[in-house]
């Protein structure tokens, strides 16, 4: 097992109490693996993937990488977010260089293995550019760059595409099986997006909400590459999406609740 | 402007010594830099401001990113920098001649005082409101410690650094003019109180006039564009 998570809970401290965000999750990714996790907003998807990054700590349940605890953030678990989070000071190249020049890789080498990625998303030929004069798609491409130029083990995306139009968002989908075909890397993908979930995984973890659970989880076996429209792909997001909706109107339903009694 | 000035001056309302025409005002520029007065006193201040101005440089920044990142630098250090923001920075050349006598050391403190503040709390304040997603991106990349700081929390700084840093010379531009008049040793603002005592308006306007000028070819020539650029590359300008 690559990734593991032992009866991990998250609990937050807010003005208005407790919210426990995360109970008893115990889950396993294989090397490989492409696991999607799906869930409602605010079921604590988000946090699991934190978790798992050493952005934040488990108050109880331990995150294990490879049998070694999780107890911080690492270049073997890269996180790619849902804005690009590029720095604006540095150009695309520089960007993709910056976790390099962390681990402080010598210069030609960054230079080499920042371009190569740059290739692989199909931007090589924008690594002087600076990042205002990319579009949003272009920028969470560099982004996957800048993550996959560290070679992790585990790439960690937060609802990566979410702020994108439809078009460029299947674009990236094709282009992240593309580069998951090629590279081999362990994904842990968020998403509140049904399809994108079937698109993309081998495996979908549906969460409920509040505390964030896991619910059922659905293999995907369909052939790759997959895409949005394809028939199979639509019957299969039918029996996810009653699931999920059901999850959905119960989370809605302790917030209507909530607000009841804060009343 | 320059015509109102010559009209008004010809309506003979008030005397030459107390207004001045506009020739007379030209001709002790002119003199002024022929008899090389006023280059001496030129650069007599800007090496002032300089060595002033970058102590406070030097000083300030490095505090407020302290004030900004460390909380109890912050509760103590960054209320004491706020208070004194208070007080011209004028006040202080009293305390600076019983510090340090009457030496170039107590008027470049007068002038790092004036700016070093500002300085220190737009730092801060760049630095408190560096986008925690930018951290967290750094982080998951292994970045942490110094090239934390020199790498991420800096350079997202650098718009309210730099907005500091004209306020700055500014504050320091102002306060050695105060601290020349008040402590004669060369400089403009000593240009300008020979002129007080020598009933020399003409001088008086002249010297104003290089000092505004001083104080605006600076703004203009060195901040206005890097901060336009640095606006421009941190895509500022499209938010605004």
């Amino acid at each position: 097992m690559k990734l593991e998570l032992r009866s991990v809970t998250k609990t937050f401290q807010s003005k208005r109490g407790e919210t426990r965000a995360l109970q008893d999750i115990t889950l396993g990714v294989a090397p490989g693996e492409f696991v999607c996790l799906l869930g409602p907003s605010g079921c604590g998807k988000s946090t699991l993937l934190n978790l798992i990054a050493g952005l934040e700590k488990p108050d109880t349940g331990d995150v294990l990488m490879d049998g070694q605890l999780v107890i911080g953030p690492g270049r073997d678990r890269v996180v790619i977010f849902q804005e690009a989070a590029l720095f604006p000071w540095l150009n695309v190249q520089d960007n993709v260089e910056f976790g390099l020049a962390a681990a402080g890789v010598p210069k030609a080498e960054r230079a080499d293995k920042a371009l190569y990625y740059l290739r692989l998303v199909h931007l090589g030929s924008f690594k002087k550019a600076f990042t205002h004069e990319l579009s949003g798609g272009m920028k969470q491409r560099v982004a996957l760059a800048r993550a996959l130029a560290l070679e992790p083990e585990v790439l960690l995306m937060d609802e990566p595409f979410a702020a994108l139009d439809a078009q460029t968002r299947d674009s990236l989908h094709d282009e992240l099986q593309d580069i998951w075909a090629q590279t081999g890397k362990t994904i842990v993908f968020v998403t509140h997006n049904v399809r994108e979930a079937l698109v993309l995984g081998d495996r979908v973890v549906l969460l409920s909400a509040r505390p964030g659970r896991i619910k059922r989880e659905f293999r995907c076996e369909l052939a790759r590459p997959r895409h949005i429209e394809d028939h199979a792909l639509v019957d299969a997001t039918r029996a996810v999406l009653a699931d999920l909706r059901a999850e959905v109107m119960a989370a809605a339903r302790e917030e209507m609740e909530r607000e009841q009694m804060a009343d | 402007m320059l015509a109102a000035w010559e009209a008004l001056f010809r309506l003979k309302l008030w005397p030459p010594y107390i207004f001045p025409s506009m020739s007379s005002v030209a001709t002790s520029l002119f003199v002024g830099f022929a008899d090389r007065s006023y280059p001496i006193a030129i650069a007599v201040s800007l090496r002032r401001i300089l060595i002033g101005y970058g102590l406070s440089l030097l000083i300030g920044i490095p505090l407020g990113l302290l004030v900004g990142r460390v909380r109890l630098v912050q509760d103590t250090l960054g209320s004491i920098v706020l208070g004194l923001q208070a007080l011209p920075s004028i006040c202080w050349l009293p305390l600076a001649l019983l510090w340090f006598g009457l030496s170039e050391t107590a008027i470049l403190f007068v002038v790092v005082m004036g700016a070093v503040l500002s300085v220190t709390l737009s730092t801060a304040d760049g630095v408190r409101n560096t986008p925690p997603l930018y951290l967290r991106a750094a982080r998951t990349m292994g970045a942490s410690g110094w090239r934390l700081y020199t790498g991420v929390i800096l350079p997202a700084a650098l718009p309210a650094i730099l907005s500091g840093m004209k306020l700055g010379w500014s504050f320091a531009w102002r306060s050695l003019m105060a601290g020349e008049l008040l402590y004669i040793s060369l400089g403009l603002g000593q240009l300008l109180t020979m002129g007080r005592e020598l009933n020399d308006m003409s001088q008086v306007i002249a010297v104003m006039l290089v000092i505004i000028l001083i104080g605006l070819l600076v703004d203009r020539a060195v901040f206005t564009p890097v901060e336009q650029r640095v606006r421009e590359l941190w895509g500022l300008h499209i938010a605004n």
